[in-house]
């Protein structure tokens, strides 16, 4: 087989279809609860109904008796052979960080905790029997909510001594990156402005479609793990650092995994248990959680408490950002879990030019589901709290929140551009896609729409909400990665083994679960080799077949994986070339290599690179010392990580009388630099948005004073559907990227990071003429009802709403009563 | 997740499942739509040792013209109403509270019987139900009886069906020529009623000749406005506001994650003009 010559070379930039959806879509593929093994037994985890107690004992013996029942382990049983669930990068030296057992044996420090596990015939049979084991507690007092937390009154973990587990700080004027904050903000005080404000980032559920599984296969040479995971490639590390078994005697599989959102980038408990279970017993076992599991022992996202202080000069010029940041980690350091505050340290900042900039993160331990990466992973929150401060920047100048960013932000001559924070921002055109954003809302029709709405007091109010945002992706750098004490580097591998009959396998070290990868770096393969689309195969997933991986989160598998995909591809045509040229008898300095052919230069012979494949592997006609392989490998490990950024204009309809928001515009210009699929990056965006503007009007993991979760089940966690969105409009700018040869930036997290704070700038400011100057997210009909009815009774007394109000003695500057769950229950 | 094991029984006709009934007593549960009773077991909220399926009772099933009421077998399903002509001529409020009900795929299996012997509070089948007036029919060993809405309706999750009986029927009514509206507050689309009010109003050279007013989620049990229904009678659409103020008096509202009592109340007054007003255009 030749490479076609008349196909077109530019493969990149099609809208092509996906070619995994239709095994994903119809579910017939190998979800992970699919799998069956000859003689597999099922588990059914006992998990703790409180918060946090001590373990008296635990009565199995009558579970061990019931129908089918082969075994039931406690934590005792277990004792070392179940490994620990890792935290890979302690923030700082000294963090605490509580051992984390799979199965504990002592004391449970979260509802959902897994303290017994029932081993039967069938997962039904488990089930049975896992409601016959009898677990005696006795209750420890809880620490829940986060404030409460920095107190030390009650310890999550008594033995730790304090729920503090670590403090991060950047300080710009320490960096040598910016000037001395505390002086910014002291001189802005005597005559400038400044703005404090205390926003709240609610716990969100990652709630990915496939719950999560493992399968276990010990009866072989390795020990075979099929798990619904991001990061089979870091659960092998993971089991061979922590369960004595050695990292070759390990095999993962990640098959086709149901969606993730940063929630299966963990290390699980329940994997470790069916992984030790599995060889205790000798047998096959599967191990798939419930829904309602997944809402409790799944790790959360988000839960911070973020207090802004951004210092002014009068007419709007920012002088200085300090960020002081609470965030909750739940009862564990998970694998990431007190990175990911900390990576917002880079983004608070933003595109502004603030000559002093100081970011402080205390991360917290309470009695609470576990806490780390959720779409966006630290970003999102960042973005949040500065774009909605700049807002309030925006009010206490009297200006148009588009015109207050106008003044600050990085211009487009001025990239490569290094930030307050130390970061160098590559490429990107801030004006260029609030230009495009803004005509496509048609930003000034709304807005005198609005002023005609406000002027005749209709009951429906309309808001714009502005959202320019950048963002740091494609985890990366391994050297930062180091300096931050991260417990791994951020290559990504990548290896392309040409067949002899004309088609391609790519094996790529970067781990999709729905994202598309198989379509796109099929395209990247088909253009840099010439060779049809539909003749290369992508494989990936399992440790056995790409044995070298770092996995898909941060938008990473893109600018990283996909570039080892480009090296490994002209690597490949390295390795083609010596062969070229003896078959076509000429100088390896007189070929040229274009759409699948090696030609002679000035001639019209020429040879397709899968007919060297072909002979390559008859191997008869070989250069002397060649070897017989074009197949290559590659490593990629970028300098610097990617920066997308984009305007998102959002307008919202707030209904008065009800505090109902809907919406009725959204516009997103996005700057991902190189598109390679604009079908696939047309679905992150859209959903991307979908779970940003969730955290706007409605998710929140709420827990009562107890520790219960009372949004444990999707009844009271209110997903939206597609019955819910509207159809958003979603343009791009092109800067290309100059981290990668490719020029593309991570589209995966853009959407979520970008469109929370564009809904709640949006509610503000339909409701801002009221003296409202926030609402919590999520911005349920109640509080926005509450925030209206008090404001009204305020407004009767005192007339002036004044945005530079100032820290009260500690209390967060939003309406008090315009949350029901305030308090103990966040 | 996997509900305890149970046995199954599946008869044909009301007087075998009434027999299974009183042979199992306390330890059976009727099955009819399972969209309230499955999540209950596969929870294991409750782990009956046999259920009686009514799926296989056609007598159960369909709607038919009762002269001056309208008949709908328990087990129809909410798809069945929103199709039926003469659900929608006669009982308008039913069709328009129904559609309102979770999404399609629930609709095609849940049933008008089982939503109403469920009596969830933030259930959408009651408040119309007791608008209208309707009465149920219920079997049981001792025969057959009926009992008013403003009867059958007891407490939360309970209702006139006593441990043992089924409901086969639900009469109402005909409201012919009335015009009718389902106001449902939720935050999702897929969400049950924050809080909801049915109103259907017959309009007389307009203004209002009679309404019937019924509240969702505003307590224990779906509730009458009856205050405001006799309030409404003569008013005019561009006066409703007075008359629908006290929407909320009397009902005791619960506080949750959507919204508590007060909330609730407020609710209930601007649902309820808005419902009343659409009910007067059609
Ligand atoms: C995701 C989801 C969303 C939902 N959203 C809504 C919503 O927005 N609004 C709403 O109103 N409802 C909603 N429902 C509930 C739905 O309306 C149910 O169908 C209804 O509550 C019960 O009807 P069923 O036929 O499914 O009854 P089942 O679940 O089969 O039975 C319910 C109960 O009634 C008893 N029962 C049933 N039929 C009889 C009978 N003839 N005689 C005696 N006892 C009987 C059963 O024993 C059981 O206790 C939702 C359900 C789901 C799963």
């Amino acid at each position: 087989m030749t490479a076609v010559d008349d196909r077109p070379t530019t493969e990149v930039g099609k809208d092509r279809r996906r070619k995994e959806d239709q095994r994903l879509i119809t579910g017939r593929t190998r979800w992970t609860d699919n799998i069956q093994l000859p003689g597999m037994l099922h588990l059914a985890m006992v998990r703790s109904p409180f918060a946090h107690a001590k373990i008296l004992s635990i009565g199995t013996d009558e579970a061990k008796a019931a129908p089918g029942v082969h075994a039931v382990f406690t934590g005792a049983d277990l004792a070392d052979s179940q490994g620990v669930n890792i935290n890979a990068w302690p923030i700082t030296p000294d963090q605490v960080t509580p051992t984390h057992l799979p199965v504990p044996s002592e004391r449970v420090a979260h509802t959902g905790e897994i303290v017994a596990v029932v081993v039967a015939r069938s997962a039904a049979l488990a089930r049975d029997a896992a409601e016959l084991v009898d677990v005696d507690y006795e209750e420890l007092p809880a620490v829940l909510d986060l404030k409460e937390a920095m107190k030390d009154e009650v310890l999550a973990h008594p033995d730790a001594g304090t729920n503090k587990s670590a403090f991060w700080q950047l300080d710009s004027k320490a960096a040598g990156t910016g000037g001395d904050v505390e002086e910014a903000i002291a001189k802005a005080r005597q005559d400038g402005i400044v703005i404090e404000r205390e926003y709240r980032q609610q716990r969100l559920v990652p709630a990915f479609m496939e719950p999560r599984s493992t399968v276990v296969d010990p009866t072989g040479e390795q020990v075979v793990i099929w798990s619904a995971t991001q990061v089979p490639h870091i659960l092998r590390f993971a089991i061979a650092a922590t369960m004595g078994i050695p990292e070759s005697k390990v095999r993962v599989i990640a098959p086709d995994v149901g969606g993730g959102f940063g929630g299966k980038l963990q290390t699980t408990p329940e994997e470790f248990a069916t992984i030790a279970i599995a060889r205790k017993l000798g047998k096959p076992c599967k191990y798939t959680e419930t829904r309602s599991e997944t809402m409790v022992s799944a790790h959360h996202g988000r839960d911070q408490w973020q207090k802004m202080t951004l210092a002014a000069e009068k007419d709007g010029t920012v002088t200085a950002l300090k960020v002081d940041l609470l965030a909750d980690l739940g009862a564990y350091v998970a694998i990431v879990g007190g990175g990911v505050p900390v990576l917002g340290a880079w983004m608070f900042n933003s595109i502004y030019k603030f000559p002093a900039y100081q970011f402080n993160c205390q991360t917290v331990l309470t009695n609470k589901t576990w806490v780390d990466a959720y779409r966006g992973a630290g970003r999102p929150e960042a973005t949040y709290a500065i774009e909605r401060i700049m807002d309030e920047l925006a009010a206490e100048v009297g200006v148009d929140p588009i015109a207050i960013r106008e003044k600050n932000w990085i211009t487009h001559d001025e990239f490569p551009f290094t930030t307050v924070a130390g970061m160098t921002y590559d490429s990107g055109n801030y004006e260029a896609a609030t230009a495009k954003a803004l005509e496509l809302f048609g930003y000034d029709e709304l807005r005198a729409e609005q002023k005609r709405r406000r002027e005749s007091g209709d009951t429906v109010q309309l808001g714009l909400g502005v959202s320019t945002f950048t963002e740091m992706c494609g985890l990366a750098p391994s050297r930062v990665l180091g300096s931050l004490s991260y417990g791994a580097g951020g290559w990504e591998s990548a290896s392309i083994r040409m067949l002899a009959t004309g088609t391609v396998e790519v094996v790529s070290g970067a781990t999709p679960h729905g994202q598309g990868h198989e379509t796109a770096w099929s395209q990247i393969v088909a253009d840099r080799l010439g060779i049809p689309f539909e003749n290369v195969e992508v494989l990936h997933g399992d440790t056995q077949i790409a044995p070298k991986g770092l996995d898909t989160y941060g938008s990473r598998s893109l600018v990283v994986g996909g570039e080892a995909l480009v090296r490994a591809a002209d690597k490949v045509i390295e390795k083609a070339k010596p062969i070229a040229a003896h078959l076509l008898e000429a100088s390896v300095d007189d070929l040229e290599f274009e759409a699948g052919q090696f030609t002679v230069k000035g001639t019209d012979k020429g040879i397709g690179i899968t007919d060297i494949a072909l002979a390559t592997f008859a191997a008869h006609n070989l250069p002397d010392g060649v070897e017989p392989s074009i197949d290559a490998d590659a490593t990629f490990d970028p300098v610097d990580f990617s920066f997308p950024h984009g305007t998102h204009l959002c307008a919202m309809e707030v209904d008065t009388e009800t505090g109902q928001s809907t919406m009725r515009k959204y516009v997103c210009v996005d700057d991902i630099g190189t598109i390679i699929n604009p079908l696939i990056v047309e679905g992150q965006i859209h959903g991307g948005l979908v779970q940003g503007i969730a955290q706007a009007l409605w998710e929140g993991a709420e827990y009562d004073e107890q520790g219960t979760l009372v949004s444990g089940s999707f009844v009271d966690y209110t997903l939206p559907t597609a019955a819910d969105t509207i159809n958003y409009v979603s343009e791009h700018t092109v800067s290309p990227s100059t981290t990668n040869t490719l020029g593309t930036k991570g589209v995966g997290e853009a959407g979520t990071i970008a469109s929370t704070p564009a809904v709640v700038n949006a509610i503000v400011d339909a409701l801002r003429p009221m003296g409202i100057d926030d609402i919590q997210m999520p911005c349920t009909p109640e509080r926005v009802w509450k925030a209206i009815r008090t404001a009204g009774a305020q407004q009767d007394k005192a007339p002036t709403a004044d945005a530079q109000a100032h820290f009260g003695e500690g209390a967060p500057n939003q309406d008090p009563a315009a949350g029901t769950t305030d308090g103990a229950a966040q | 997740m996997i509900p305890a094991s149970f046995d199954y029984l599946a008869p044909t006709s009301v007087d075998e499942a009434l027999a299974a009934l009183a042979e199992h007593g306390d330890d059976a549960k009727v099955l009819a739509g399972g969209q309230s009773l499955l999540p209950i077991l596969r929870m294991r909220l409750n782990a009956p040792e046999t259920v009686v399926d009514l799926g296989r009772i056609e007598a159960l099933r369909g709607i038919r013209d009762g002269g001056d009421h309208i008949a709908i077998g328990s087990m129809t399903a909410y798809s069945d109403i929103v199709a039926s002509d003469l659900v929608r001529e006669h009982a308008a409020l039913l069709v328009k509270a129904v559609e309102t009900v979770a999404d399609p795929q629930i609709r095609h299996r849940g049933t008008v019987g089982g939503a109403i012997v469920h009596a969830d509070p933030a259930g959408d089948v009651g408040a119309p139900i007791l608008a209208l007036d309707a009465t149920m029919v219920i079997a049981g060993s001792g025969g057959e009886r009926t009992v008013p809405a403003t009867e059958f309706f007891r407490d939360l999750f309970e209702t006139a069906v006593e441990d043992g009986e089924l409901l086969t029927e639900i009469r109402i009514p005909k409201h012919t020529g009335w015009g009718a509206a389902y106001e449902k507050f939720v935050r999702v689309a897929h969400q049950w009623s924050i809080v909801a009010v049915a109103a259907t109003v017959r309009v007389e050279g307009g203004s209002i000749a009679e309404a019937k007013v019924g509240l969702t989620n505003m307590g224990n049990t779906p509730l009458r406005a009856s205050a405001v229904e006799q309030a409404l009678v003569g008013s005019s659409a561009d006066a409703l506001a007075d008359a629908c103020g006290a929407a909320a008096e009397g009902t005791n509202p619960p506080s949750d994650l959507n919204g508590d009592a007060d909330y609730r109340r407020h609710l209930a007054t601007v649902l309820t003009r808005r419902a009343v007003q659409k009910a007067m255009e059609g």
